[in-house]
């Protein structure tokens, strides 16, 4: 009979397997690419800080890294703003037997490709597009609008509705954990329906908050297909320079390298609000 | 009854087609414990969140301290609330909980702490304000939101089912905490619940409602000794049914042929009578009233022999089903087990006494 250790390790081995092979591997290739040299068509493998050195002098890369994140962290505040409402609306006002409908319908124009969407966001804010034709139809301009396609502005707009239900459903989570006689046992306390939102609710529907910004944070940060269709020159963002490096400029370890900094650059920001949300779910000393 | 502090008049709610409360009218005294005693689906919770504020009425009128109430939400009441589910704010300490209605009192650090601290120590929690609402026992979150309620100096505390998350041991001691509590701040205090044994240990009056009307209101000992209905009798306390027939009936005494137990004389005009339920006129012997005899014993009442059916055995009381002379009534009896006397045993016959003085008629 074999021991309970053997039992345990041939029921993770297979999971485990698939995490070395698909997630450990690449980014330990990553990792190395990052420290060697492209010699014009084959990688130079002595070890090196250059590439670190690179992207931290040439102020491209910074400029990139600081947009990057600068977009996503728009992307986030519109994304969780917008959704709080629709989820506060959803688990407060909805009859519960329809909430699931809801829910539901939430998450229909997500039946689509991403691809998609993007496409039909240039088509709703191009120059002759929807809302430059119906705005000039109805006279409130007479020239259309510029700043809402091929710039960060399209890309914010674009990026925060592609990911409006990853920020509804945590937050949805959170306030329908909300045991209702909180909210009665405040406003018995003395407290009006928006103090109470404040004191209460707000509070403890912030562990669903900060799962939503993570969640929209860091798959946005490395999106490289929305600034590429809808961005423009200005919309440009980190991943599109580390597709470049890899694809177009055959320089493979300076992609890594540039992969590897904005990969840190999220861990420190997300960690940072994984400490928000320890704070939040520990409740006070 | 004092100074009235509540005044409900023809209350009604409903819920859609659901008549929750069907016209409920009473007063309630300045510093009474009132209880609101019921079944499930009795619309006791409904009544009680009437008062708070949290539900509207469909017609009728609540006063409080004879301010009408209609138009007054729950947060501007001078009542304050312990949940079922006690409310707990899980996000704040014990302190902030206690202290969350004193914010708009806009009192300094010093006095805030100080208020929290004695309303802490009044429910016997003093030292616990730095913890964490999630180490709290049951019976602490109990106390915490007592004292978060207390802190307001409400003029009626509504509570409830507060004891039923509890186990049996700790609901008597908080039964009796809350008696102490509410003789030292002296405001009225509003309970619900479905325990009528709760009830009538701790309330200074009860209302007993079925189905959103309220079936009888009065202390515990009239309720218990002179149920209005049968349905009230049943509900509170044990209560041993038996078929009678009223044989004759001339002004003060009545002649009862009662199954089981044979014709008796009955003296109507002290012994109390109540509606009788969908069985018909019969009469009512409390546990207690009945006594067995052991040997040697001779019978105060009436008596008769019967068989022991049953016996349950709960260390300090013995409960016995006595099976009667004639087959098709079973009574429950309740002996004190008093040192020395033995515990009869199913299938032995069992002499039984009984009091005509203590029946209740239901007709």
């Amino acid at each position: 009979m074999r021991s309970e250790g053997a039992n345990g390790l041939a029921l993770v081995s297979p999971a485990a397997l698939y995490a070395i092979l698909l997630l450990a591997v690449p980014l330990c290739v990553i990792f190395a690419f990052s420290f060697w040299t492209q010699d014009y068509l084959t990688i130079d493998r002595t070890w090196t800080l250059k590439n670190y050195t690179e992207a931290f002098t040439e102020p491209l890369y910074g400029e990139l890294l600081r947009r990057s994140i600068l977009i996503s962290g728009s992307v986030t505040l519109v994304t969780v703003v917008l959704a709080f409402p629709i989820a506060y609306f959803v688990s407060f006002y909805v009859a519960p037997e329809r909430k699931s409908l809801w829910i539901f319908l939430i998450t229909i124009p997500f039946w689509t490709s991403y691809l998609i969407r993007v496409f039909l966001w240039k088509v709703i804010l191009g120059f002759n597009g929807v809302i430059n034709t119906s705005l000039q139809g109805l006279g409130i301009i007479d020239e259309p609008l510029t700043f809402i396609l091929y710039n960060a502005n399209a890309v914010v707009i674009t990026l925060a509705h592609a990911f409006a239900p990853f920020a509804i459903l945590p937050i949805f989570v959170a306030l329908e954990k909300i045991d209702r006689s909180l909210i009665e046992a405040s406003l018995d306390l003395g407290e009006n329906r928006v103090t109470t939102f404040l004191r209460v609710t707000l509070p403890l529907a912030m562990p669903g908050v900060v799962a939503a910004v993570l969640i929209v944070f860091i798959p946005t940060i490395g999106d490289y297909v929305t600034p590429r269709l809808v961005g423009g020159p200005d919309g440009l963002m980190i991943a599109n320079m580390i597709q470049t490096q890899f694809l177009k400029l055959n320089n493979a370890p300076m992609g890594a390298t540039l992969a590897i900094i904005a990969m840190a650059s999220v861990t420190v920001i997300a960690l940072a609000f994984v400490g928000l949300n320890r704070r939040f779910l520990r409740g006070p000393k | 009854m004092t100074q009235p502090i509540i005044d409900l008049r023809d209350v009604q709610k409903f819920y859609g087609d659901y008549h929750a409360l069907r016209g409920i009218t009473a007063t309630i005294g300045q510093g009474e414990f009132f209880s609101l005693l019921g079944p499930s689906g009795c619309g006791k919770t409904t009544l009680l969140r009437t008062i708070a504020g949290f539900e509207d009425l469909s017609s009728g009128t609540v006063l409080i301290g004879g301010q009408d109430m209609a138009r007054v939400p729950a947060n501007q009441r001078p009542t304050n609330m312990v949940f079922q589910s006690y409310a707990i704010f899980p996000h704040l300490s014990v302190a902030q909980n206690v202290g969350f209605g004193l914010r708009r009192a806009g009192l300094d650090k010093a006095t805030l702490a100080a208020r929290v601290e004695e309303a802490l120590e009044m429910v016997g929690l003093s030292g616990y304000g730095k913890r964490s609402a999630h180490a709290l026992s049951g019976g602490q979150r109990q106390r915490v939101a007592l004292a978060r309620a207390l802190i307001l100096k409400p003029k009626v505390l509504l509570l409830d089912e507060p004891l039923s998350a509890l186990d049996k041991k700790l609901r008597e001691q908080m039964q009796v905490e809350l008696i102490r509590l509410q003789r030292l701040v002296g405001i009225t205090f509003i309970l619900v619940t479905h325990d009528q044994e709760e009830a009538l240990v701790m309330s200074d009056r009860i209302a007993v409602m079925f189905d959103g009307q309220i079936a009888q209101l009065d202390d515990p000992e009239t309720l218990y000794r002179r149920p209005k209905t049968h349905r009230v009798a049943d509900f509170i306390g044990m209560m041993n049914f038996l078929p009678a027939r009223i044989l004759s009936e001339d002004g003060e005494r009545a002649t009862l042929e009662i199954s089981g137990l044979g014709r008796t004389e009955f003296d109507l005009g002290t012994c109390p009578t109540a509606t009788a339920g969908p069985d018909g006129t019969a009469v009512g012997l409390r546990p207690e009233t009945l006594t067995l005899l052991f040997d040697g014993q001779t019978a105060t009442g009436r008596q008769v022999i019967g068989t022991v059916e049953e016996v349950v055995y709960y260390g300090d009381m013995t409960y016995y089903d006595i099976r009667l002379p004639d087959g098709d009534q079973v009574v429950r009896v309740s002996m004190r087990n008093l040192f020395g006397r033995p515990v009869l045993e199913i299938g032995a016959p069992a002499r039984l006494s009984w009091d005509p003085g203590a029946l209740v008629l239901f007709r």
